[in-house]
Formats: structure tokens, sequence, C-alpha cells
């Protein structure tokens, strides 16, 4: 009686795991088989050709290798800038005390919460005064400044948790704050950096709002406004295998990355809101 | 993941030592120089700060200074040189008999009420599966690596791919739900999920549930993981309840760390943007605050009434948080300072 309630209870449980994987994989699946040609005809769920034939026609198409290269080069260009602030930034909040520290994190934290519309009229001006309309500089400055916010947070965390007597030992001999950031800090921080840097580059390949308003013509779009406008022949029928097809080709990365520094990411996460 | 966490906290305590005393350690040094080389630590941490709080300031300060001011005057793109002060016009005005402005328009109205209703549904509903998967996920099994990594996958994946594909899924001729729910029987005949006005609401806070619950399952877990093992032994020893247990034991020491992941989710759901732009495009069975103020910005090139608009989500997004805040009684210095 009891094994057999052990069993049953296994059973279950193993039954729960699998609607877990089905619910999380189950629609990136339909998205890959879309674009080797499922829903059309007798073919819903599985592929129907094996060929790219969706893939050349998203390349063809469109300026879609320029606007990979866009993404690209704003979400590095995003995560240098705003790893070399939010270093020397949070090695000031973690490691010295000062008047009115507390009260810059808060407004740190506080700049997270801005909804990106609100300063949506505000930064379009700001960015035709800079001369930055249609350019990707737009974009580099916007989500630079906006990855700031988390970035200091969890770096300021990780900071926190460094042994002092390494830094001490260090101010003894004469050294530079740079120094001790540099030469010291830099070889216990990189696991933080690489999560800091892996969040801020999800959050600049992925953005929307601001890409789709600070920038006019394709050749300049990134990937998430170039998917967002591919179009079909008619107004009403969207080109869902190409579309799929540029879905994949964009995510695969990302999920690359994942599957990666899985742990990396979880680290992060958690280090900006658990300890909260 | 758990032991760093740990590690960290530990640090915790230490990092409440001050500042200064720490250098009597190097004994013999006068007071003087002491203090003289901890205000120039001082002034290096200003120094190091001056990048972040330009940046802060001239590119989301200033803006929202900006945003602020223009609600209040009747730009538009085309007089963006030339505008004047109309005080709260934009806002509400009585005009000829009528009342105009963003308070009068039933359609503002309509997007405040659709952003609080998926905002309330979504967060609620990834709360309780977030928890379950984390529960499922603590549990020790074959394989919960792999599980884990793949439930990262909808949270990695860019919200206009995941609103495309399940655009895509939910297509009402060709959709892979209209099928799998009529071959399960659950439906007769093919829903237009994206279009019918009873259920498209649901639809986005579904497919939002979808892509936010791995973030609340894995801030959850990692509460679970700091968890002490031995008040668990303890019940298991009473012969407790595991139900009782999760509601006794679990669930309170996991509040905190739960507190903190639905304000996350707040802020993000309350500004929802990309998901129901994609989905639904210029619906109005699906407006939110978000759309109708950069519709008003962009589309209407109404910069003074858009503005209005984007001031009010503002205010709604800050006042909402405090409230929350003060309710939970959430400590936000989170620094680990106090």
């Amino acid at each position: 009686m009891k094994t057999l309630k052990l069993l049953t209870g296994r059973a279950l449980f193993a039954l729960a795991v699998l609607a877990l994987l089905l619910y999380t994989i189950f629609p990136f699946y339909i998205a890959v088989a879309t674009s080797f040609g499922a829903g059309t005809g007798e073919h819903v769920y599985t592929p129907a050709y094996f060929d790219l034939r969706n893939y050349l026609s998203v390349f063809k198409e469109q300026p879609f290798f320029h606007n990979i290269l866009n993404s690209a080069l704003v979400s590095f260009a995003t995560v240098a800038i705003s790893l070399l602030i939010a270093v020397t930034a949070s090695y000031a909040l973690a490691r010295v005390h000062f008047r009115g520290r507390t009260l810059l994190l808060l407004t740190v934290l506080g700049v997270s919460m801005f909804p990106q519309v609100a300063v949506l009229s505000g930064m379009f001006e700001l960015i035709r005064m800079l001369g930055l309309y249609n350019s990707l500089g737009s974009l580099i400055l916007s989500y630079t400044v906006f990855s700031l916010p988390f970035s200091v947070w969890i770096l300021t965390t990780f900071m926190r948790g460094i042994p002092k007597d390494l830094e001490e030992a260090a101010i003894v001999d004469g050294a530079t704050p740079w120094q001790i950031i540099t030469r010291i800090f830099m070889p216990v921080l990189w696991p933080a950096l690489v999560t800091t840097g892996l969040l801020a580059f999800i959050g600049a390949w992925n953005e929307f709002m601001f890409a789709i308003t600070f920038i006019l013509s394709n050749e300049n779009r990134t990937v998430p406004v170039a998917i967002s406008m591919i179009s079909g022949d008619s107004q009403y029928e969207l080109p869902w295998g190409p579309v799929m097809a540029a879905s994949v080709v964009v995510t695969v990365p990302l999920i690359a990355l994942v599957l990666i520094f899985q742990r990396k990411i979880v680290e992060g996460l958690t280090a900006g809101a658990v300890k909260g | 993941m758990d032991t760093s966490s740990i590690g960290a906290q530990g640090t915790k305590t230490a990092a409440k030592a001050p500042a200064l005393p720490r250098l009597d350690a190097s004994a013999g040094r006068a007071k003087a120089e002491q203090s003289g080389l901890s205000r120039q630590r001082i002034r290096t941490a200003w120094l190091f700060l001056t990048p972040m709080m330009i940046g802060l300031a001239f590119v989301a300060g200033w803006p929202l200074l900006r945003t602020i001011y223009l609600g209040f005057t009747d730009a538009t793109l085309s007089n963006i040189d030339s505008y004047s002060f109309v005080g709260f016009e934009n806002y509400l005005v009585y005009d000829n008999g009528h009342w105009y402005g963003l308070l009068a328009d039933s359609l503002w109205w309509k997007s405040v009420w659709n952003t609080l209703y998926i905002t309330l549904f979504s967060v609620s509903i990834e709360t309780v599966l977030g928890v379950l998967v984390a529960l499922i996920l603590h549990a020790k099994f074959p394989g919960r690596g792999l599980v884990r990594a793949a439930i990262l996958i909808p949270w990695a994946i860019p919200t206009v791919v995941s609103a495309k594909m399940w655009g895509w899924m939910l297509h009402d001729q060709f959709g892979v739900i209209n099928d799998l729910f009529m071959t399960l029987h659950i439906i007769s005949e093919p829903i237009a999920w994206t279009v019918n006005p009873d259920t498209v609401l649901g639809t986005i806070v579904a497919v939002d549930v979808w892509k936010t619950t791995p973030f609340m399952a894995l801030l959850t877990l990692a509460a679970l993981q700091m968890l002490p093992k031995d008040c668990y032994e303890a019940a298991r020893v009473d012969g407790i309840h595991p139900i009782r247990v999760f509601f006794k034991v679990t669930l309170p020491l996991i509040k905190p760390a739960l507190v903190v992941a639905v304000v996350f989710r707040l802020l993000d759901a309350l500004r929802i943007f990309d998901l129901v732009y994609i989905l639904t495009s210029n619906s109005e069975d699906t407006i939110v605050m978000s759309v109708y103020a950069r519709q008003a910005l962009i589309d209407f090139q109404q910069i003074g009434y858009g503005s209005a608009a984007s001031t009010l989500l503002f205010l709604m997004v800050f006042g909402l948080t405090l409230l929350y805040i003060f309710a939970t009684r959430l400590k936000l210095d989170g620094s680990g300072d106090h």
C-alpha cells in the first residue's frame, strides 16, 4: 500500500515536470517548425520541408543582415559603456562611506521604475538636440543609461561581498582607488561582470519602444523592430514562415547564451532582487 | 548558487564595521593623516559617481522633467519650437458645455482599466505558478539542471518574438491552439483569440504569464534554497502534512523574497507595451496606458497631450509602488547597510 502511494506520487511528479517542459518549450518548437513550413496544409505540428527557403527570403527581402549587425553593435556598446560606468560607481557606493549614500542608491533604484513612455517626449527632444535622431547613437545612449540602475545595483551587492582585508592591505601600501578596482577587484569581480553584462546585453537586444521611435530608416533598425515590420503581400496575412525564421535567428543566440551562462544569470537576478 | 548567496549574507554583517577604525590596524599613524586619507577617498568616490550621475540626470531625469512640462503645453510635432503654456487643458478643460482632455476621454479610462486588469491578473497568476514551479525545481530529480535551464527560455526570448510566436499559435484558422483545443474538445469551433473582445485581454494575460513565470520561479527558487533545513526535519519527524508545512513554514519564510519579486513584476506589468502593441496593434479593446500615450505622441503627433498621458502613467506607477511598499512594509534600503 505504501509503495503504491509512493509510486503514484512519483508518477504525478514526473507528469508535472513533463507538463512544465511542454509549457516552456512547445511555443518555441512551433516557431522552429513553422520556419520549416509547419502550419500549412496537413502539417500542423511538424515541418513540411527541410530547406532554408524562409530563412533565405528573410535575408533577401529586407536588410536583415544589417539589422542583426545593428543590434549586435548597439548591444555590445551598451554593455561596454554601462559596465565601465557601473563598476566605478558601485565601487564608490559599496566601499566608501559618505553622506547621502543611501539616498543615492534609492534614486538609482527609482530610475529603474521609470516607464519608458514617460521619458519618450523629453528623450525625443534631447536626441534631436544632439543630432542623434535616426542613428544608432540614440539607442546606445538611451540603453546605456537605462541599464545603469540594475547594473549598479547588482555590482554594488557583489562588491559588498568582497572581503575587506585585500583592499585594506592595498590602501596601506598606498594604492589609488583606480588601482584597487583594476588590480584587486577585477579578478574577483569578473563573474559578477559577466552576469551584469549578460543582463544588459539581453535588455538591449530585446528593447522595442525606443528602437521603433528613434530610428526611421530600414537599414538602421534593430532586429525586434525589423521583425515587427515584416509584412506580406496582403495587409491581413503575415508571411508566417519568414516571420518565424527571423524570430528563430534572433532568438537562438540568446537561448545559447542563457543555457551556457544559466547559473550566472540566476545569480545576477537574485542578487538584484532577493537581497532587496 | 545557494552557497554564494549565503556567503554574501555572511559578509553583510562584516560590512557593518565603520570605515575609519579599521585603519587603526596599522597602528601608530596619526589621526590627522587618517581623516585626510578618508577625505581623499570620499573625493574619489564622488569622482567615480560623476559619470553615472551625469548620465542619469541628463538622459533620465531631464527628459522626465521635460515630459511633465510639455504636458502643460499645446506642443505638437509641427510647432515643437513655438508652443505655449496651457495649464491643465490637456488634463481637463470645460469648453462650450463639454468637458475635454485626458480625464474626460473614455478611451483613456479604458486604457487605465485594461492596464490594471492585465497587471492584477498577470502578476497574481504568475506568482502562484512561479511558486509551484519553484517547488518542483527545489525537489531533487534526475535532469533537474536541464529543466531549470529550459524554463529560462521564455524569459530570454525577446517580447516581440514571443508576441509574434503566440500571435501565430493563436491564429484563428491555422493556429495550433485552436487545433489542440478542438481535438481535446475544450472548444467546439475556432476562436479568434486576439480579435474577439471577450477573449483578447485574457489572451494577453496568458502570454504575459508564459513569458514572466520563469522570473518569479527563479527568484522563489533562490529564496527556497536559502531556507534552513532543520525546521523541515522537525516537521517531518512530527509527521506534519507537507501542504501544512508549506503554508505554516515555507510561505512565511520566503515571503520577503516574494514581495520584492512582485514589486519588480508590478513595475514591469504597469508599463506593458511591446506585447500589446504587437499582438493586437491598435485595437481599442486592449489599449493600455503606454500604448495610448505613445499613440498620442508619435502617431497623432500631439506632444503636449501625449506628455500629459505619460505623466499620469508615471504618477500612477510611482503612487502604486509607494502604496505597495508601505502596505508590505518592504525595506528598500536594500544595501545591506542597516
